[in-house]
């Protein structure tokens, strides 16, 4: 079943085009990155999935509503992880993970058993009662994706969400995205080629708001006749035709 | 529910902030406790203490402005305002959930000072109540303000126009200090077409029994309020569905 279907999907700031005639379809329990130097679109792309901002031309369509026609009834189903880590900074983790639980819905009762499962999966527990800004990036990080699986969303974009982290924190955040695979549909962006690789079941790459190839890691390695996956991306992403 | 879930989280990052405390409720009263003491000390009548309480309740209130100007601000520049964006909310839920918060401390505001007051020598009557009803639009303009200011700039800006423009305005010109009178021309004049010196001389009125002169005073507050609040409604809203919040 199609989680995201994008038709003609365009993105204009005046005369800049950020986002240029994107077709994309992305399955149901799909992990897919999307890749792309700085400035390919992106991010535009993941803020005109997540309905928060309005496409100059064409829609997407997520789980058979429209961004355009149904806002509210994809806000239900999506949840994201912005770039930077987004928490309410005086609430404590447990009350930032509850606030989100209950506008998204659910009573109190049903709110309170969600945190507690999710302080449990992703090991929460020991910064419950902190307030969220007295904890570490990783730690703050981490909660921010916890704020966005609380909602239990059928579709979860995650922005950069390993950007700024050490090499241990990487690999832990890494861990929680792979216990969510085939769970739910799981759209990344990501610097990191190795982050895309490990992680992703198919991979789209952006240069200059366009599309510009997709497939697994394998396939586009294939397709750009490159040894490994790097030497594709950056075949792919630089200044070369487009090619699809 | 939504609305009141919201406003919950924007309430206890505002009352979470010991500054926002001492600032919103500590300050007024060491001002009416300061002017007070002024005043038992000097032959002539500076600052009666049923001309000042309402004054000083005033004068509180543009906290109010900058309490939730800053939230807004801080919201709007983090990440944090773009989840909530995602989320299924709805105009009102954003404008209610960051309005609702503010009037409790507002009503807690006035009977701080209203209460220091009454050990200060104002009459214990009924008209206190009244006051405190007449004062609530004034409140009400107070929060519109910091809801346009939050909307339109960021933290560092919302610090200077509403914690020290405004202060300062709603000070100055709101006949608390001194009487108008005394300066009279254009500064009156100015004075007199803004709504500082309009809630105060109807919380005075109101705590005074002059009941026929709450109005004149009480209309200009409910209509700079009403116009302010829209104001603040229409950009809030034009931010929430443009690209750039």
């Amino acid at each position: 079943m199609i989680a995201i279907q994008t038709i003609d999907l365009t993105k204009k700031y005046k005369e800049k085009i950020a986002v240029n005639s994107l077709n994309l379809t992305i399955e149901q329990g799909e992990l897919f990155a999307l890749l792309g130097l700085n400035g390919a679109g992106k991010t535009t792309t993941i803020k005109m999935l997540s309905c928060l901002t309005k496409p100059t031309n064409g829609d997407a369509m997520i789980l058979g509503n429209s961004v355009i026609s149904n806002p509210m009834k994809v806000k239900e189903l999506i949840n994201v992880s912005p770039q930077e880590t987004a928490v309410a900074p005086s609430l404590t983790v447990r009350e930032n993970l509850e606030f989100i639980a209950r506008i998204y819905g659910n009573d109190k009762k049903r709110s309170k058993q969600k945190v507690e499962d999710i302080i449990s999966s992703l090991e929460l527990s020991s910064i419950a009662e902190e307030k969220a800004k007295v904890l570490s990036g990783g730690w703050q990080r981490r909660l921010s994706i916890a704020m966005a699986l609380i909602s239990e969303p059928q579709i979860l974009f995650l922005d950069e969400p390993t950007l700024g982290f050490d090499v241990i924190a990487r690999r832990e955040l890494w861990n929680v995205i792979k216990r969510l695979k085939s769970k739910i549909t799981i759209i990344l962006t990501t610097h990191y080629l190795e982050e895309a690789e490990s992680l992703s079941d198919r991979i789209g790459v952006m240069a200059k708001g366009e599309l510009r190839a997709i497939g697994t890691p394998n396939e586009l390695i294939t397709q750009t006749n490159a040894e490994k996956f790097e030497d594709a991306f950056i075949a792919l992403a630089g200044e070369g035709e487009i090619r699809i | 529910m939504k609305t009141l879930v919201f406003a919950s989280r924007n309430g206890k990052e505002i009352l979470r902030d010991q500054l926002n405390l001492f600032f919103g409720i500590g300050f007024p009263v060491i001002l009416l406790l300061l002017l007070t003491v002024i005043q038992s000390n000097v032959p002539v009548i500076l600052f009666p203490i049923d001309k000042l309480a309402a004054g000083i309740v005033v004068f509180g209130f543009s906290f109010l402005s900058l309490f939730s100007g800053l939230l807004i601000a801080k919201d709007r520049t983090s990440s944090f305002m773009l989840r909530l964006f995602a989320a299924p909310l709805t105009s009102s839920d954003f404008i209610f959930g960051y309005t609702l918060p503010m009037l409790p401390i507002a009503i807690l505001q006035v009977v701080v000072c209203f209460t220091v007051a009454f050990f200060l020598g104002l009459d214990v009557s009924i008209n206190v109540v009244l006051a405190i009803i007449v004062l609530i639009p004034a409140a009400i303009l107070f929060i519109a303000i910091g809801l346009l200011g939050g909307s339109l700039f960021n933290e560092k800006q919302v610090g200077g126009v509403c914690g020290a423009l405004l202060t300062n305005l709603s000070a100055w010109l709101s006949g608390t200090w001194f009487d108008l009178d005394l300066v009279g021309g254009t500064f009156k004049r100015v004075a007199e077409a803004l709504p500082f010196v309009h809630a105060v001389n109807a919380g005075r009125a109101a705590l005074s029994g002059n009941y026929s002169s709450i109005f004149p005073d009480l209309w200009w507050v409910i209509g700079y309020a009403v116009v302010i609040m829209a104001m603040a409604i229409l950009v809030f809203m034009r931010k929430m569905n443009s690209d750039n919040t």
